[in-house]
């Protein structure tokens, strides 16, 4: 693959260079809420890949996806209550707790098509949310503090908020490449014809199920780690972290990036969770010169704002932001 | 007459009160092309979908190269070389036309457990795949999206995706279904090629196509063969001509 200068390679670029140099430009100006918002923006960049390599290129429509964050994240959290913070126990032990979720889950739903999946996967998220909001010991309902991050051996040290950030970037660049290894496959093409048509793959000659499953725990595995890395920057997990809402939150970030992409989901979380700071700031600061003191109170529901935006990218951008900024390549070409 | 590569004996299906299937015996032997032809709702598509591994028989046996295939499942009876196309074109339309025979080659290459290669790199897929886009006379399509190609290519493109495994069966279920006529020409002289390197089983509408290319005929009504033979010997069948030839005429002419 050549990279040319298309209108799509440029934002990508510009996208990770500026991923890169934030921390750069937030040390100079001391915007410290500026590197805590866009390290939350990268983890769950990360979560938003992990969904888009069953979503997009497996076309499995899992509403439950972030059963794997909180899942990751308490993996950190308990061990951290009980005296054990080493990251290399934290950690392995957050990524085989999802992928083996992942494989019962997985080999449940996967025997479902369509809406069904969509609800045995929803079903089961809301059974893990349950389940955490259950356990006194662990905080139940109002979860669980993390007084200690997870320790790795020096120089290496997550309480570092830079340091921090760059890992996050760091392991989000290394699961695209992933992805990116994965689906060119020969894995990757058993997994691309299933979502396009999955009778067809079995008439000759795929049990599409067993790939379908390994796609399945590969996502849910790396979705865990994301979960690792937010219990962490948030030193706090509770079950809010795997709420359905925001299952629902991941699926608007790689549907509006742009699904079956490798960039689309990281544009996607900049864009939602950017949008998200920043919408009830705009509508106060438009508003207020025609409404007054109506448009304060207005900010609170940006949603209603947000809502229609995304079912404008639906109709008229199929493709999400990834499609859009194609367009425009192949305008200029 | 040699051992028959494919034997289907006294095979019974039915949805509720439907008989799709009525006690069917039929045998296939090796390099021959085996017509099956009956009117709509004879029961073809269900044969098909029986042989193929899509439906389960509810009675009967079906043996392929010697061994019992009743209850294998779809991908098994492929990997022993029975390969099928589809009578509503049945294709991966968002990759592209050189992907969908890949994918196929890909079928019988082993598992596809490998994660890490660039399998659109990968002669021992790519290479093979080209080879069958050929020979189904799609050469110069291969790079471009399956959703984009015509009808006729489409079905070409069914063509090379079955050959693509090289199987050692085609079950063809209506190639010619929806072709123009010159589309149907092209097609009836590809499948004359293959004839003899392949066995073939054909279901077919289209009877000039059928009485061309068949060795064997066999008569579907109701689910059940009311006759099989060589074309000449159907063409002479007083039953089919009553049953299936004569409603047929009557209702194109």
């Amino acid at each position: 693959m050549t990279a040319q200068l298309t209108p799509r390679n440029i934002a990508i670029f510009v996208l990770l260079a500026a991923l890169v140099l934030l921390p750069l430009y937030t040390g100079l100006s001391g915007n410290r809420f500026m590197l805590t918002l866009f390290t939350r923006i990268v983890i769950l960049a990360l979560a938003a890949v992990s969904l888009n390599l069953m979503l997009g290129y497996g076309g499995m429509m899992s509403f439950g996806h972030a059963a794997y964050l909180g899942i990751g994240g308490y993996a950190v959290g308990i061990l951290a209550h009980e005296g054990i913070a080493s990251g290399f126990v934290q950690w392995p032990a957050a990524l085989a707790a999802s992928a083996l979720f992942a494989l019962v889950i997985g080999a449940l739903s996967l025997r479902t098509r369509g809406v069904y999946f969509i609800m045995i996967t929803f079903a089961f998220a809301q059974m893990a949310y349950y389940i955490c909001a259950g356990i006194a010991r662990y905080g139940g309902d109002d979860g669980l503090t993390i007084y200690k991050r997870s320790e790795f051996v020096a120089p290496v040290n997550l309480s570092n908020k830079v340091q921090f950030y760059y890992i996050c970037l760091a392991l989000l660049l290394a699961a695209i490449y992933l992805v990116w290894r994965l689906v060119n496959s020969r894995f990757g093409m058993v997994i691309q014809g299933a979502r396009s048509n999955d009778v067809r793959m079995r008439a000759i000659g795929f049990p599409t199920y067993r790939y379908k499953l390994v796609c399945f725990v590969v996502a849910g595995t790396l979705c865990g780690l994301s979960g690792a890395l937010l219990a962490n920057h948030n030193d706090f997990v509770s079950p809010s972290i795997m709420y359905w809402t925001r299952s629902g939150d991941l699926i608007i970030m790689v549907v509006l990036g742009g699904m079956g992409t490798l960039f689309g989901p990281v544009f996607g979380a900049v864009a939602l969770l950017v949008f998200e700071e920043l919408l009830p700031t705009l509508i106060k600061l438009l508003g207020t010169p025609m409404f007054g003191e109506q448009a304060a109170r207005a900010s609170e529901y940006w949603q209603i704002v947000m809502g229609p935006l995304l079912l404008l990218v639906v109709l008229f951008a199929r493709g999400g932001i990834d499609g859009l900024l194609r367009k425009l390549s192949k305008e200029r070409a | 007459m040699s051992e028959p590569l494919l034997t289907v004996d006294h095979l019974g299906k039915r949805f509720g009160g439907i008989v799709a299937t009525d006690d069917l015996s039929l045998s296939v032997a090796p390099g021959e092309l085996h017509a099956v032809i009956g009117p709509n709702g004879a029961g073809k598509t269900t044969l098909i979908a029986q042989l193929s591994g899509q439906l389960t028989p509810d009675t009967g046996r079906i043996h392929f190269a010697g061994s019992d295939i009743t209850t294998l499942p779809m991908y098994r009876r492929s990997a022993l070389g029975l390969a099928r196309s589809f009578q509503i074109t049945s294709l991966f339309l968002d990759l592209s036309v050189l992907d969908n025979v890949a994918l196929a080659v890909q079928a019988h290459a082993g598992h596809s457990f490998r994660f890490w290669r660039d399998a659109r790199s990968e002669p021992e897929l790519r290479d093979p795949a080209r080879a069958a886009l050929t020979r189904a006379g799609l050469r110069d399509r291969a790079e471009l999206p399956a959703s984009l190609l015509s009808h006729g290519e489409h079905r070409q493109l069914e063509l090379a995706m079955a050959l693509a495994g090289s199987p050692r069966m085609l079950l063809l279920d209506e190639p010619m279904a929806g072709l123009g006529p010159e589309e149907s020409a092209r097609m009836v002289e590809m499948l004359r090629a293959l004839k003899g390197e392949l066995t073939i089983l054909l279901v077919e509408h289209d009877m000039e196509a059928v009485f061309a290319l068949a060795d064997r005929i066999t008569v579907l009504v109701y689910g059940s063969a009311i006759a099989s033979g060589n074309p000449a010997e159907i063409r002479a069948n007083a039953a089919v001509r009553e049953a299936y030839l004569g409603e047929a005429e009557a209702t194109h002419v």
